[in-house]
């Protein structure tokens, strides 16, 4: 593949200070291209910094040496064209889902908005992620799967460059979570959007990607190898429960993670 | 067995019972301390007429009271305009804690009566004095318990605030305050408590028309059913102030709304 790097992590370390002049090195020398349109899962065991490499991405935390460049732009603080889908889905429980998302929009694309266009552009996203009997509940009236859609629709609502999902499923039920995947997966299809989706998931990595980034153990974290996924979109998770390339790359990250990266003390 | 709502009118009357018997005898033991029937008697003369007023040193009762809640209320509104800002200011900046924290401290145990005589010297009339003191003895639950609720905003809203490029302002108006205004309500409803305990002190000792000075009046008068009736109206006041502000603060907390 030869597309040029649309979101470009240019050898970057991420060092913690613990005080007392000691240091703990969490990520070092990381170096990866991510191309438009695709989706990138990163995937290790828990403290290899994958959270901190999204951190980085989304400019919640500051890099300590290297550069991330989004279209050649440096990122240096957070911003609307890099949305975060968190992991506990961090809606504002005084607010309706509607408003939830209202308040996004009018923030972020509120200038270029007439009021009956922002309502179009909300009721929109509500309806990507089929919420509409539920646009005018609060966060603590719906279950966790619908709040995660209510937290994916808020984040495409800004239409952003890129959306960067911290273990979005993580907190849910694995039948909610399969549900979600498939919504995300359709959405993607529709908006193209340029995914980086953290997760600790294999069958999750694999269903979503089309490359999986596998993360060494920390301190000292860096990606140990990628995975180029070759399965054709649409994809259903029935019919590759037999398909040879989804248990390739079944088999060589569960390889990666429980052989040559296997971690006992979890 | 009895039914529930039955024990809920039972109950208290049993021990309204037991009270009005001690009482009696504490009033057969004691000579002119007054029995539960001239109190009934006096409360019934007391609140017929409670708008009279007959000159400063002679007024009706609503009218005391009256005089008592406007300084509890001027006091405290004062200190809302004051605390609310100081509690953001030091909620949400790490400097300004470390600055105002150690006074906070200090000044909080103080009984807000030991400011009277010196706001007095300073303003030399008793109703600025009153106000004053409640002033004082409002702010430090609002400065404090805003603080907290700034304080009790979570990272992950935050973190939506900055990945949305939220100015300053649209931060503390959308994101802090919404978390803060249960926390502000808990303090002004602890403050209002406090000032209306304070304020029959203050005006004990600075004289005037209200609540206070009545009371004291009435014992320099030898009206001591009079003073009975001033404490239990003291006491029902109190609570309908207490569950007006918790009617309010309920209204104003999301966490109990769009929960029904």
């Amino acid at each position: 593949m030869s597309a040029k790097p649309f979101l470009k992590i240019d050898h970057v370390d991420k060092i913690f200070p613990l005080g007392g002049g000691k240091e703990y090195v969490a990520l070092r020398d990381v170096q990866l291209d991510i191309r438009e349109n695709e989706i990138v899962s990163i995937i290790g065991h828990s403290g290899c910094g994958k959270s901190t490499i999204l951190n980085l991405i989304a400019g919640l935390d500051t890099i300590s040496n290297g550069t991330i460049l989004l279209e050649d732009q440096h990122i240096t603080a957070p911003g609307p064209e890099r949305a975060v889908v968190f992991q506990n889905h961090s809606l504002l429980p005084w607010l309706s889902v509607y408003q939830n998302i209202e308040m996004a929009v009018r923030k972020v694309l509120g200038e270029d908005l007439s009021p009956s266009e922002i309502r179009d552009h909300v009721m929109k996203y509500i309806d990507m992620v089929n919420l509409d009997h539920a646009k005018d509940k609060y966060p603590g009236e719906i279950s966790g799967g619908m709040k995660q859609r209510v937290g994916i629709a808020r984040a495409l609502s800004i239409e952003p460059k890129v959306l960067l999902m911290d273990e979005p499923f993580g907190a849910l039920d694995s039948l909610t979570r399969a549900n979600l995947q498939d919504h995300l997966m359709r959405i993607q299809m529709q908006t193209g959007n340029t995914v980086v989706i953290i997760t600790h998931d294999v069958d999750e990595a694999v269903l979503l990607s089309d490359r999986v980034i596998m993360m060494t153990n920390g301190p000292e974290a860096t990606i140990g190898e990628i995975l180029e996924v070759n399965l054709p979109r649409p994809r259903n998770r029935l019919e590759l429960q037999h398909n040879e390339e989804y248990l390739r790359c079944r088999g060589a990250i569960i390889e990666f993670l429980y052989s040559k990266f296997a971690k006992d003390d979890e | 067995m009895v039914p529930k709502y039955l024990n809920a009118v039972f109950l208290p009357l049993l021990l309204l019972g037991v009270v009005l018997g001690i009482w009696s005898y504490t009033a057969i033991k004691i000579p002119g301390f007054p029995t539960p029937s001239d109190v009934w008697r006096e409360l019934l003369v007391v609140l017929s007429n409670p708008f009279y007023n007959n000159g400063a040193g002679d007024q009706g009762i609503a009218l005391q009271l009256g005089n008592s809640l406007a300084r509890v209320f001027g006091g405290f509104a004062i200190a809302i305009a004051v605390g609310v800002p100081v509690g953001l200011l030091i909620g949400m900046s790490k400097n300004a804690y470390t600055a105002f924290n150690p006074y906070i401290q200090i000044l909080k145990p103080v009984s807000p009566l030991a400011w009277l005589p010196l706001a007095l010297f300073v303003f030399k009339e008793v109703n600025t004095t009153a106000i004053f003191v409640i002033f004082i003895t409002s702010i430090w639950p609002i400065i404090i318990n805003t603080a907290l609720g700034v304080r009790s905003v979570s990272e992950d809203y935050l973190n939506v605030a900055r990945v949305l490029q939220l100015t300053p302002f649209e931060r503390v108006f959308q994101i802090i305050l919404p978390v803060a205004v249960p926390f502000i309500f808990t303090g002004m409803r602890l403050s209002l408590g406090i000032a209306w305990l304070v304020i029959v002190a203050a005006e004990m000792l600075t004289g005037g028309v209200g609540i206070g000075f009545w009371i004291w009046d009435e014992y320099n008068n030898l009206n001591y059913a009079h003073i009975i009736i001033g404490i239990i109206l003291i006491g029902v006041i109190g609570y309908i102030l207490d569950t007006l502000m918790g009617l309010i603060a309920d209204f104003f907390d999301y966490r109990k709304r769009g929960l029904k």
